[in-house]
């Protein structure tokens, strides 16, 4: 799988990203606590840039009244429409089946998903592999 | 966080035919951008007491802090200023590679039909209007504007429709469903005398607050609740309208609902008909079941576009309101906007596609 060349890891710093167009598609690689992950920078529900997007934590409850904040810098929110995506999977947290149960197979895709899908496979985000050598950040795509 | 991008490609290409956007919201840069266009007293008086709306907890508002000013999150000019405020990004962000033919504005700012002192509300519907025209309608073509009113004054609302309707660029007039009683209540027929006369549809938004809590049952607890609670006002507009023989004394009046969703129509419309033919005695002055008048008079923009988890199911629902009855709109630049090529999740033949995204506002803004 070819490898392309991203940037150094020294200016994506932990919580930024940095978006390249790779192969004719736009990816935003995140800096998640010193992981880097890699989405396509386009939001499967409308086509927002993800790279736009805010980074949160996951409020967990198991009854109404009590919450907790888990995985803070984890999650990407969608800058329109808030879909919620787990940076390391790019699974989607806004579907309720799928928020607790990880129904969905954490997967690398290659194909892009067909703009008009908002079924089971719409709601994962694309994802990449991402290397780093070197303090050099590549993308595999 | 930091942000490398390429322009925006390939997105809009369905929509290449051209859209017409019914529902886009500017916003003055800062908080005294309306000042030229207000008299120095009311200048003074926003500086001194500000707003006064129809709403507890003055300095609270219903927005979600998630999205600050409800916007998108890459909407914030680069040059700075609030969302909605820039033309120049504006026209590079949204009307140029969404291939916006028209867009129709609606400020929102100031919430003018919940200011209660009526003559600070006065000088600030006849601000926006001009402030509309000098700011935005000159400058781009494309822009449209929406007639801004004191709907709890309606003598002043006829005085503001006759001074700016001559322009031609205003194309609806502009009221807020959760008003001071039903918007079929005689008390403001004026308007809708005024509104017939010039042929100017009523451009209804959800905005508005009326001094009542967004559902029957209070104020709900979360930002979820609040944002579905803006199509409460909806029913009560249309049974209220419809009721009071608003149709049958304006005839060709036309009322667009915009961004309180459509959904919910045919079923209310359905009860609507059943109780009708059981006690129209009630209402001696309809002519028709209200299912007729609704078919008639009222237009629906589709954003936020109802997406049921079988997209085809919607077809049904449009082919009850009729297609001709559908007007796309974004809601740019509000968070939950929609991009006309992703908004739909069934498919559309090109001609439905056309016609809803473009020939039906055609039609009933005479573009
Ligand atoms: S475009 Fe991302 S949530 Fe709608």
């Amino acid at each position: 799988m070819p490898k392309e060349r991203v940037g150094l890891v020294s200016e994506i710093p932990p919580g930024s990203n940095k978006v390249v167009t790779l192969r004719g598609r736009e990816i935003a690689v995140f800096n998640v606590g010193g992981d880097f992950y890699a989405l396509l920078n386009r939001c499967p529900h409308e086509g927002a840039k993800l790279s736009r997007g805010i980074i949160v934590g996951l409020p967990e409850s198991e009854v109404p009244g009590c919450y907790r904040l888990s995985r803070p810098g984890e999650i990407l929110r969608c800058p329109w429409h808030g879909w919620e995506f787990d940076l390391r999977t790019g699974k989607s947290h806004c579907d309720p089946q799928g928020l607790f149960t990880r129904q969905y197979k954490t997967s690398i895709e290659r194909e892009a998903p067909s703009p008009d899908t908002c079924g089971d496979g719409g709601l994962t985000a694309e994802t990449f592999s991402v290397i780093v050598e070197e303090a050099v950040v590549f993308v595999e795509v | 966080m930091s942000v490398i991008e390429s322009p925006r490609t390939g997105a809009a290409t369905k929509a290449d035919v051209g859209i017409i956007d019914c529902d886009v919201h500017p916003l003055p840069q800062h908080s005294k951008s309306l000042y030229p266009y207000l008299a120095r007293r009311w200048q003074d008086h926003s500086e001194q007491f500000g707003t006064h709306l129809r709403q507890p907890f003055i300095n609270t508002t219903q927005y979600p802090r998630t999205a600050p000013l409800i916007c998108r999150r890459d909407a914030w000019p680069p040059a700075g200023g609030p969302p909605g405020s820039d033309l120049a990004f504006m026209q590079q962000q949204h009307l140029d590679p969404f291939h916006v033919l028209k867009a129709i504005l609606i400020p929102l700012f100031g919430n003018v039909a919940s200011e209660r002192n009526q003559d600070f509300a006065r000088a600030l519907a006849t601000a926006h209007n001009d402030w509309q025209v000098a700011e935005w309608l000159d400058r781009d073509e494309r822009l449209r504007a929406s007639l801004v009113v004191t709907q709890d004054d309606p003598v002043a609302a006829v005085k503001e429709i006759e001074r700016c309707a001559r322009d031609g660029r205003f194309v609806q007039i502009m009221l807020a469903p959760r008003s001071s009683e039903p918007l079929g209540r005689q008390r403001y027929w004026p308007i809708y005398e005024a509104a017939q006369a010039h042929g100017l549809p009523l451009g209804i938004h959800s905005y508005g607050i009326g001094g009542h809590a967004s559902t029957g049952g209070g104020w709900p607890s979360f930002y979820m609740e609040e944002h579905y609670a803006t199509t409460m006002g909806g029913p009560a507009v249309m049974s209220s309208m419809v009721m009071e023989g608003v149709f049958e004394k304006f005839p060709a009046l036309k009322v667009v609902l915009v961004e309180i969703g459509f959904a919910w129509v045919p079923s209310f419309v359905w009860r609507l008909d059943r109780l009708w033919e059981r006690m129209k005695g009630e209402v001696p002055h309809l002519t028709y079941a209200p299912s007729d008048y609704v078919r008639k008079h009222f237009w629906y923009t589709t954003q936020p576009m109802e997406e049921p988890a079988r997209p085809e199911q919607l077809r049904r629902c449009f082919d009850w309101l009729g297609w001709d009855r559908l007007l796309f709109s974004t809601d740019y630049p509000h968070w939950d906007q929609d991009d006309p090529s992703y908004a739909f999740k069934m498919k559309l033949s090109p001609a439905e596609r056309k016609q809803i995204c473009r020939g039906n506002a055609e039609n009933l803004y005479r573009f």
